[in-house]
Formats: structure tokens, C-alpha cells, sequence
């Protein structure tokens, strides 16, 4: 695999790292699967896209795909927590409406941004060329989003909101209400998405219609083969792991779709994703299979000696 | 200061399995009381304390904690009145945050939460004097997850969390059914120890009439949602379990058959 090739996959594996932050927020954090993601990285793409092309300045477009995405995310919340929908069908239903609403967004199913300002163009200096710009704003982009997001779970709202996926009854003793942190959280999670989908189109250079199927499969797939490679110590440790399963992942999408040998095609992409996500799935149940080492030996404490019998 | 006016609570009302659970309970608790609460099953001992946290709403009646009604207000949103300790030691924390996480939470009960730190280091020193008072080598596990725990473990640990922020009253639901005898024990010496260090008002449920009248200053037993018997001072002072069995039957006229109650 050529340079450009490897630094393409990282490119996009990095955007896609942004999901894998979003997935793991919704349905490992406040433990909400949540398919609203299909929809809106699209619409985060849709917005962009449509606003750069109207002239708008290409941070801005892209700070509007965010709102726009928190905005669906609240929504799917809303829909459980009022309404009380079933959560995956709740977040079913505003994924299948946001199609409607990307197309109405973009005015026709697909808007190219060739020759349009982008949040990379902006940035670019010295003649750097595209290939190594793109994925050093990215990963700026991504460390900066991971490390407030890092901030944000150490703090006492952060903890609110993992406390709400962990034990929704014991949050409410302690005064959190559960619903709020819900709503809150969806939003964040699809904003994040939503922001991965503005970045996405402004790097390939245009927006879809279809261009989010599929997205959710990708972000879980980031967040299982982010925790299979990097057992989870801390949080900070896994948000890392989710990044970093992104980049993996799409890292070897592109090896085994380059290899010659294999004789995989694009076409064949779903197919080598669905067996990459299985063997992420089965490498911890061969773990546990092998034979296990003993855990250190801690500092029994009297009662636990006790008990222990 | 609790003032129970009336409630009344009936699952699945208008249908073949309604429920009458609470039918018009009354029951004062002045500040500083540590009362214990029996009943034999079914006679609406967790669905009170549920009414009281704000767990369940009540169909009828009205619930004031030093003064202010609470009888609409969401279990969230009372949490700065009533602390509680679950019967399922793995209801009252989460096991998937750590120690000092946990206490973190539980520091911050019916407070805002800002976006501020959660554990700061002068945090962290306050909890690990906390933890010691348990005497089970905690304090030196700060950063370990709560699922690592035993029940009895995570149930006194619960016990801290309750009393680290004053409340206006405590509630324990059966809070050392779940654990073996010798657990139960440390963990029912803790509570006493806690209730009376900080001077809590306080409710205990409990399914032993031996703990009822071992622990605290009042009894109340509760029958068919109502409160049927209330000893306290002299009176309680002297009395037995059969004390307490034989005052049932008279004031009920019939014989108490809960083989749970009479063997506990």
C-alpha cells in the first residue's frame, strides 16, 4: 500500500474516530443504543456541505452541523424520555426522518465542494500538500475533542452522566435526574457525529444522500476493536482506544482492499467490515479461553478475608 | 421532621390483581428519632419508604419533610432532604465507577454539579478518613471499581456515601437482608454508630422484630398500609419479642402468621 494510500486510510479512520467517540458516548456512557448516528452524520455533512456552497464561511458551516447534530440527538432522547418510545425505536424513527430532512437540507442528493473553501483549505500554509495536511488538522481536531471530552468525564457533570448509564436509580438518590442526562447526552453524541460528517465532506470533496449508511456499524466496530486492542484501565485510556480502533479499522479496510493478492474489491467493503467486527468479537472470548494469569495479590482487608472462607 | 399525612398508594388499580398497598398511613417522625419499621410481607413497609424518597407517587395523602411538601416532587429532586440505602447492595452504587468516584457522587447529592473536577486532592484525603472509619482496608483502595466489592463491602461503603452530606432523613430498606449474619451484624453496628454520631432522623425497615427493638428509640409495624402499632419510651424499654407479638394480637385479634416475623 502506497504512502498516500496509508495516510488516506489514517485521514478518514481519524474522522470515523470522532463517531467511534459519539457511539461510545450513546451506548457505553449512558448506555442508550442509539441509531440516530446513521442519520446524523449525513445531516452534518448536508448542513456543511449546503452552507459552504451558499457562501458561508467554513467554520461556521461546520460549527451549524454540530448544533444541527445535537439538535437530532436531543430529539431521539426526547422522543424516549417524554414520550417514552422504545429507545431503539425511537432513535429508528429519527434516523429514517433525517434522510428526508438531508435531502430537503442539500435541495438534491449530492453537492460536490471541489472547488469550495473547506475548513482545510483555510488552515493550509507553506505549500503543505493536501495528502499530509488533511489528517495533521484532523488529528489536531481529535485530540482536542478527546481531551475535553476526557475533561468533561473527570468532571462532576461528566461523572452525573456516567453514573446515569451505571445505575440510573442510585443517580436519581443522589439527585441527577436521569432524563436530562439523557437528552444532554444524546446531543453531545450526535454532535460529535455530526461534526465527523461535516469534516468527511469537506475532506472527499462533496456530500450524499447515502453517504451515512452504515455509519453505526462503523463507529461500534471502531469502539469494539478500540477496547478488543486496549483493555479499558481508565477512561481516558479508552477514549483513546476508540480513536484509535477507528484508524485501525479503516487502516485495514484499505490493506485489504489494496492487496493485490486478495483479490477484494470496493464492492467487497460491508463484507470485510462484517468479518473484521466478528473477529473483534471473538479475540476476548479466546483471551479468556487461554489459561488465565492469577491477579496480583492485594491486601486482603479483614472483611474481605472473612467472606472469603 | 417527617409528617406522613393519609397516603395511600393501590397498583393495578380497576383490575382483577388491584392492590390496595397503603391505605391512608399516618406517621410523624420528630427530628433526631431513629425509628425501625416491621410488618409482615406485604404490608406496605418498602412501598412507604419508595412514597417517602419519591420512588413511587402517592394517589392520595400528602408528605412534608421539615415543612415542605414534597408529595409531587420527583425521587431527584428530594435527594437533598433524603438520603437512602437500598436492600440490594448493588442498587445504592455503581459498580462501574470506582470508590472514590462513587463518594464523589454521593458528595455532590441534591447539589448543582458544575464542570469543575470531580475529585480534587484535598477531596480524595477527605474520603480516605471517611473509608477508614470502616476498618476494612478501603481507604487505601480509593481507585478501585465498586463491582470489585462484596455486598457488605458496597453496603457499608453505601452507608458512608448516605451520611456524607446531612439529610433530613435516612432511609434504610431492610439494608442487611442481602448479607450473611456476621456482615449484618458489623454492617447494623455501623448504621447505629452513624445515626448516632450524626444525630439522624431515620427510618429502618426491617424484617427482624429482634432488630426493631434492639435498634433505635421507636417501633412502628405496620399492617395492611396502615400503621397498626407504635411503642416507644418505658414502654418499649422493657419489651420482648413476645412482648411485641402479643400486643399485635390484641390489637388486631388475630393471630400474627408470618413464619419470617416469629422466627427472626
Amino acid at each position: 500500500m502506497s504512502l498516500i494510500a496509508s495516510l488516506g486510510a489514517i485521514e478518514i479512520g481519524l474522522i470515523f474516530g470522532l463517531v467511534a467517540l459519539g457511539v461510545y458516548l450513546s451506548f457505553r456512557i449512558i448506555n442508550f443504543p442509539d441509531l440516530t448516528v446513521d442519520g446524523s452524520f449525513p445531516l452534518g455533512g448536508a448542513v456543511a456541505a449546503a452552507l459552504i456552497v451558499a457562501g458561508w464561511n467554513p467554520f461556521a458551516a461546520t460549527g451549524a452541523a454540530i448544533a444541527a447534530g445535537a439538535l437530532s440527538g436531543w430529539l431521539t432522547a426526547w422522543l424516549n424520555v417524554r414520550l417514552r418510545i422504545m429507545q431503539l425505536l425511537a432513535s429508528i424513527l429519527v434516523m429514517i426522518a433525517l434522510y428526508s430532512i438531508n435531502l430537503r437540507v442539500m435541495g438534491k442528493p449530492n453537492i460536490a465542494l471541489i472547488d469550495e473553501p473547506t475548513v482545510f483549505s483555510m488552515l493550509a500554509f507553506g505549500g503543505m500538500p493536501d495528502y499530509l495536511l488533511k489528517p495533521l488538522v484532523l488529528l489536531a481536531i481529535v485530540v482536542l475533542v478527546k481531551v475535553l471530552l476526557d475533561l468533561f468525564f473527570a468532571s462532576e457533570a461528566g461523572l452525573a452522566m456516567r453514573a446515569t448509564g451505571g445505575n440510573p436509580r442510585m443517580a436519581r438518590a443522589q439527585g441527577i435526574s436521569t432524563d436530562r442526562q439523557t437528552l444532554w447526552g444524546l446531543a453531545l453524541s450526535n454532535a460529535l457525529v455530526a461534526l465527523a460528517g461535516a469534516l468527511f465532506v469537506q475532506s472527499q470533496g462533496g456530500a450524499d444522500i447515502s453517504m451515512g449508511i452504515g455509519t453505526i456499524v462503523v463507529g461500534l466496530a471502531a469502539v469494539i476493536i478500540g477496547e478488543t486492542i486496549l483493555p479499558a484501565r481508565s477512561l481516558v485510556v479508552t477514549t483513546l482506544a476508540c480513536v484509535l480502533g477507528a484508524v485501525l479499522y479503516r487502516f485495514f479496510i484499505a490493506l485489504a482492499l489494496n492487496s493485490d493478492f486478495i483479490g477484494l474489491k470496493a464492492q467487497d467493503l460491508n463484507l470485510v467490515t462484517a468479518v473484521l467486527v466478528a473477529f473483534a468479537l471473538l479475540v476476548p472470548a479466546w483471551k479468556r479461553k487461554l489459561p488465565a494469569r492469577r491477579p496480583a495479590a492485594r491486601t486482603v482487608s479483614p472483611m474481605a478475608a472473612k467472606e472469603a472462607r | 421532621m417527617l409528617h406522613a399525612k393519609a397516603l395511600e398508594i393501590t397498583f393495578n388499580p380497576g383490575t382483577p390483581i388491584e392492590n390496595r398497598v397503603l391505605r391512608g398511613l399516618d406517621l410523624k417522625i420528630p427530628t433526631g428519632q431513629f425509628v425501625t419499621v416491621i410488618g409482615s410481607n406485604g404490608a406496605g413497609k418498602s412501598t412507604f419508604l419508595n412514597a417517602v424518597s419519591g420512588d413511587l407517587m402517592v394517589d392520595r395523602g400528602t408528605i412534608h419533610i421539615d415543612g415542605e411538601d414534597v408529595t409531587r416532587r420527583a425521587a431527584w429532586q428530594r435527594s437533598d432532604l433524603v438520603a437512602r440505602v437500598f436492600q440490594d447492595p448493588m442498587a445504592g452504587t455503581c459498580e462501574a465507577l470506582t470508590i472514590e468516584e462513587n463518594m464523589a457522587l454521593a458528595w455532590k447529592r441534591g447539589a448543582r454539579r458544575g464542570f469543575g473536577f470531580s475529585l480534587t486532592r484535598s477531596l480524595r484525603e477527605f474520603f480516605r478518613e471517611k473509608l477508614s472509619i470502616l476498618e476494612l482496608g478501603l481507604e487505601n483502595r480509593l481507585a478501585d471499581r465498586m463491582g470489585l466489592l462484596s455486598g457488605g463491602q458496597r453496603q457499608a461503603v453505601s452507608l458512608l456515601m448516605a451520611s456524607l452530606q446531612p439529610s433530613r432523613i435516612l432511609l434504610l430498606d431492610e439494608h442487611t437482608a442481602a448479607l450473611d449474619p456476621k456482615t449484618a451484624a458489623f454492617v447494623l453496628e455501623l448504621t447505629a454508630r452513624i445515626v448516632e454520631t450524626g444525630k439522624l432522623t431515620a427510618m429502618m425497615v426491617t424484617h427482624s422484630m429482634r432488630q426493631a427493638l434492639d435498634f433505635g428509640s421507636r417501633t412502628v409495624m405496620l399492617h395492611e398500609g396502615r400503621v397498626i402499632l407504635d411503642v416507644k419510651g418505658e414502654e418499649r424499654a422493657g419489651m420482648d419479642v413476645p412482648d411485641l407479638l402479643h400486643m399485635f394480637q390484641k390489637t388486631r385479634g388475630e393471630k400474627l402468621d408470618d413464619d419470617k416475623l416469629l422466627l427472626a
